[in-house]
């Protein structure tokens, strides 16, 4: 999809493509990899990480296909967290300032980014989106992703930990359909089961399987934004989160998320190079 | 995904390759796109076609190699090549598997077109 959205070029990576000449922006080494674009958002989340720990604050990747009700949760937990954790939201669009301020109606700093033809954050987007935001004696930091099921996975953002959204009206073989997104989430949350009775061809069950199948061990919690059903066991897989991540800090460590896009990481052997000689022309 | 971005670096690793061997032209670039690693090879293989123009690849063929996953279990120690919806262990049919291959992005090899009597490579 994206060679034409032109998703993989933001605002935050742009100067990158466009090294000196005869020069990538990693250096020269033989041994490099394709994925430099990827290395060089890797080593930004890393800073982001460092910042994010430096101040204590939980950071949370949100994803989901558009609509899945990722802002709605976010309303929904700071409804119902009351001012009990001090949480700040980074929104992420392709347009408009709606979600964050939806955040921001409800007296919850929120920085909206805007990615106009991008379809996910890049640690270089969100690195800029914290000079909007004061960090200080906050919990928890929810980033929330632009509504898509494919490019969001492949960028670490320096946060701990994804948590990925699937409605009920999306189909329950999901997770089947798009593992590379699932298989990173630290936990799975099936939304909008107020309106399971009017889909029964979605089964929670059959939707935790596929996520099972992925080899994941992460939580499969349901709720309902909108009725309130299910959010007390969110509310306490954040606590618990919340107080592992401040026993790691205390021990002067980090929290990543499970599954690490690391693979592309793990084979920088140099490529097999042959050669088709041809008479040198005069 | 990104393969337009991707594919600009992997231009530049290639265009690295072939100056270091004072080759004249790449006649083929091979890589291996494990099915995991979120690059849709047809996506990537288009894009080659952008980024390839006006470089000393402009005619060079992309060759797309598609990579299972193979996982290992932790609880039996053996190895499977599975399909990218299903990583449990062939074996025993456990879940706590590892993926060892499958995620990832390589350039393979590349074919560079030199002159007959080269200087050492
Ligand atoms: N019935 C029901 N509707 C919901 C629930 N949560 C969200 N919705 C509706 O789903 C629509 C999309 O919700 P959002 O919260 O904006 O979804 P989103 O994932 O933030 O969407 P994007 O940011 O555009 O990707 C809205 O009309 C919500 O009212 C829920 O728990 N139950
Ligand atoms: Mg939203
Ligand atoms: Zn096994």
């Amino acid at each position: 999809m994206c060679d034409t959205c032109g998703c993989n070029i933001t605002d935050g990576n742009r100067h990158l493509l466009t090294p000196p000449k005869g020069r990538s922006s990693l250096g020269n080494s033989p041994a490099k990899i394709l994925n430099n674009l990827l290395l060089h958002n890797d080593q930004q989340a890393d800073l982001n990480r460092a910042i994010f720990d430096s101040k204590g604050v939980l950071t949370i990747n949100l994803m989901s296909s558009p609509g899945s009700g990722k802002t709605a949760l976010l309303e929904a937990t700071i409804r119902q967290l009351n001012g009990s954790l001090k949480i700040a939201v980074i929104e992420g669009d392709l347009e408009t300032e709606n979600d964050a301020d939806r955040i921001r109606a409800l007296g919850v700093q929120a920085h909206q980014i805007t990615t106009g033809t991008a379809c996910h954050l890049d640690a270089h987007l969100v690195e800029k989106a914290l000079d909007h935001l004061n960090l200080d004696e906050l919990d928890v930091l929810f980033i929330e992703n632009v509504g898509n099921l494919v490019c969001p996975a492949s960028f670490d953002l320096g946060h701990h930990r994804n948590v990925a959204l699937l409605s009920v009206t999306e189909g329950d073989d999901k997770p089947a359909k798009y593992p590379v997104m699932f298989r990173a989430a630290d936990l799975m949350l099936i939304s909008k089961t107020d309106i399971l009775p009017y889909l029964p061809e979605f089964s929670p069950d059959r939707a935790e399987g596929c996520l099972r199948n992925l080899a994941s061990k992460a939580p499969a919690l349901r709720l309902s934004s909108k009725s309130g059903e299910g959010l007390e066991a969110w509310i306490a897989w954040l606590h618990s989160e919340l107080k592992s991540y401040r026993n790691a800090r205390q021990q002067h460590e980090t929290v990543k998320p499970n599954v690490q896009p690391e693979g592309r990481m793990l084979h920088r052997a140099e490529p097999e190079i042959r050669f088709v000689p041809v008479k040198k022309s005069a | 995904m990104h393969e337009l971005s991707l594919c600009q670096n992997l231009m530049d690793q290639v265009n690295d390759l072939a100056r270091k061997h004072g080759a004249r032209s790449v006649s083929s670039v091979k890589v291996q796109i494990g099915q995991l690693a979120g690059v849709e090879p047809l996506l990537l293989e288009s894009a080659f076609t952008i980024a390839r123009a006006g470089t000393i690849a402009e005619q060079a063929e992309m060759i797309t190699e598609v990579v299972a996953p193979l996982v290992f279990c932790n609880a039996c120690g053996k190895q499977s090549e599975v399909t990218p919806s299903n990583l449990l262990c062939l074996a025993c049919g456990g879940n706590d598997t590892r993926l060892i291959r499958g995620d990832e992005l390589i350039l393979a090899r590349v074919e560079l077109v030199v002159d007959e009597d080269p200087q050492t490579h």
